[in-house]
């Protein structure tokens, strides 16, 4: 896979979670993936591995602990990416 | 929100699922006459959403040895195996557990949810990885979370995906346990074992099998789905309950690694609760021996199995992809399950409701689970009461 930064898995990240969300619903870096895209545990399960699938890379549901917002994501995505160059 | 507004948010949630005043979760059962039938408010109910597969609850040697057993040692052990808690009883079922299934060690647990978190949580820990299929049970879930390691999901029953994560591990893919159920309780299908053992011994990993639903169920002797592929000695850890087929309350870990007995001395869920009650051990050894000798037992069960869920299918309900004693039936939204398990209800038979996100991809499911001791008379009553629902409940 070309090179990928944060600005750009933030871009997908924010494609990809529309589909969650009330279409009056603007998805900022700052939405918060529980409480305003109401997303359930198991779609966000379910998500991950579409994730990962897509980064070819693991992310281990216990890292998911601090992520809050898509900017949380964005950056264990990226860090995750990192660490495995 | 606080600590409690947050269960009141839970709770408004959980209603807006339900109707107010109907109690589909944790429905009383007033009076429990035998393995198929029970009072429910009024009325008699015909029981089809229990794990008594075997039909064993009300067997007359398990009731006689469960009773001795409270004369001769008293209701509890008061204490954990690793205190005043471990009588001659408990090593006992662990030899015959370990005879049973020609394995080299067993430890019993006093839940089969600690059973898996014991296991999973003394055999993994940080920097290690847990492979784990989507559809797993909660106790592997918490198991994985207990144990510090990298808990990563494979798509259910879809060895592509499992292959495609344990390639992507590359090196950690040797410290992996891989854990998969030998009957999925959701929708009463079986794990790929062959495949799974494949890649198991391609990638160097250790395959951890729970057998909840499947003891008693699969194989010759009722060992669970390792004996029915002819595999029992490439899984590494086999986990099960004796709740289900067995009719009491407990787990247990086998295998063929010595190292198991070390998990006696790392293992929270092992070492910090008090061990089973001796009338459960006692009556767990005798439902052991019946199951173990119980090939009528699960002919009667297969028989019922395949009448109920050929039945649904030629009818038109959606159900799981292969016949089992776990027969589901799979709606597309709550409301229509609600209004199916309400129907069942109202025509005296008792199943499970499984709403999202409990039941697999957003579906809603009427979880029938058939025994051995259903008359094909009980079937057939279940089967008409399904075809009668059936025009209203699917449009």
């Amino acid at each position: 896979m070309a090179e990928i930064n944060q600005e750009d898995i933030l871009h997908l990240l924010s494609q990809r979670l529309a589909s969650f969300a009330n279409p009056e619903l603007e998805i900022t870096p700052e939405t918060n993936l529980i409480t305003q895209l109401a997303i359930d545990s198991i779609k966000l399960l379910n998500l991950i591995m579409e994730l990962e699938d897509h980064f070819d890379i693991s992310i281990p549901l216990n890292a998911l602990t601090d992520v809050l917002t898509v900017r949380d994501l964005a950056n264990l995505i990226y860090r995750i990416m990192s660490d495995s160059k | 929100m606080n600590l409690l507004e947050k269960l009141d948010a839970a709770a408004a949630a959980r209603k807006a699922q339900l109707p107010t005043g109907l109690s589909a979760f944790g429905i009383p059962i007033e009076e429990i006459y035998s393995p198929t039938e029970a009072r429910i408010g009024e009325r008699r109910i015909l029981l089809l959403g229990t794990n008594n597969y075997l039909g064993l609850s009300f067997s007359p040697e398990c009731r006689k040895a469960a009773h001795e057993a409270i004369d001769k040692e008293g209701t509890g052990t008061t204490g954990s195996r690793m205190a005043n808690g471990n009588y001659s009883g408990h090593r006992a079922l662990e030899m015959e557990f370990a005879d049973f299934y020609h394995c080299r060690s067993c430890i019993v647990f006093t839940t089969g949810y600690q059973a898996n978190l014991g296991t999973i949580s003394g055999l993994i820990g940080a920097g290690d990885v847990a492979l784990i299929d989507g559809d797993s049970h909660a106790s592997i879930y918490d198991g994985c979370i207990l144990s510090g390691a990298d808990i990563i999901r494979f798509r259910h029953n879809d060895m592509a995906d499992l292959e495609k994560r344990l390639r992507r591990l590359g090196d950690r893919s040797k410290n992996t346990l891989i854990i998969a159920e030998g009957i999925y309780s959701m929708l009463g299908d079986q794990a790929p074992l062959a495949e799974i053992v494949s890649l198991k011994n391609a990638y160097n990993s250790i395959l951890l099998l729970d057998e909840a639903h499947s003891l008693g169920v699969l194989g010759e002797t009722g060992q669970g789905l390792a004996e029915k592929t002819g595999l029992i000695n490439q899984v590494d850890f086999i986990t099960g309950t004796f709740s289900k087929s067995l009719c009491g309350i407990g787990g247990y870990c086998v295998s063929n690694h010595l190292q198991l007995d070390q998990l006696r001395y790392v293992s929270h869920p092992y070492i910090f609760t008090a061990s089973p009650s001796p009338s459960t051990i006692a009556a767990t050894r005798v439902a052991l021996r019946l199951l173990r000798d119980g090939s009528k037992l699960r002919e009667q069960l297969w028989r019922n199995a395949r009448q109920l869920y050929s039945h649904l299918k030629m009818i038109g309900f959606q159900v799981g992809p292969e016949p089992g004693p776990v027969v589901a039936t799979i709606l597309d939204n709550p409301q229509q399950a609600l209004a199916l398990w309400n129907g069942l209800l109202e025509n005296g038979i008792y199943v499970n409701l499984i709403l999202p996100p409990a039941a697999p991809e957003g579906k809603s499911l009427v979880r029938c689970s058939v025994n051995a001791a259903h008359t094909s008379e009980q079937i057939e009553h279940v089967c008409q009461a399904f075809s009668k629902l059936h025009s209203s409940i699917i449009q």
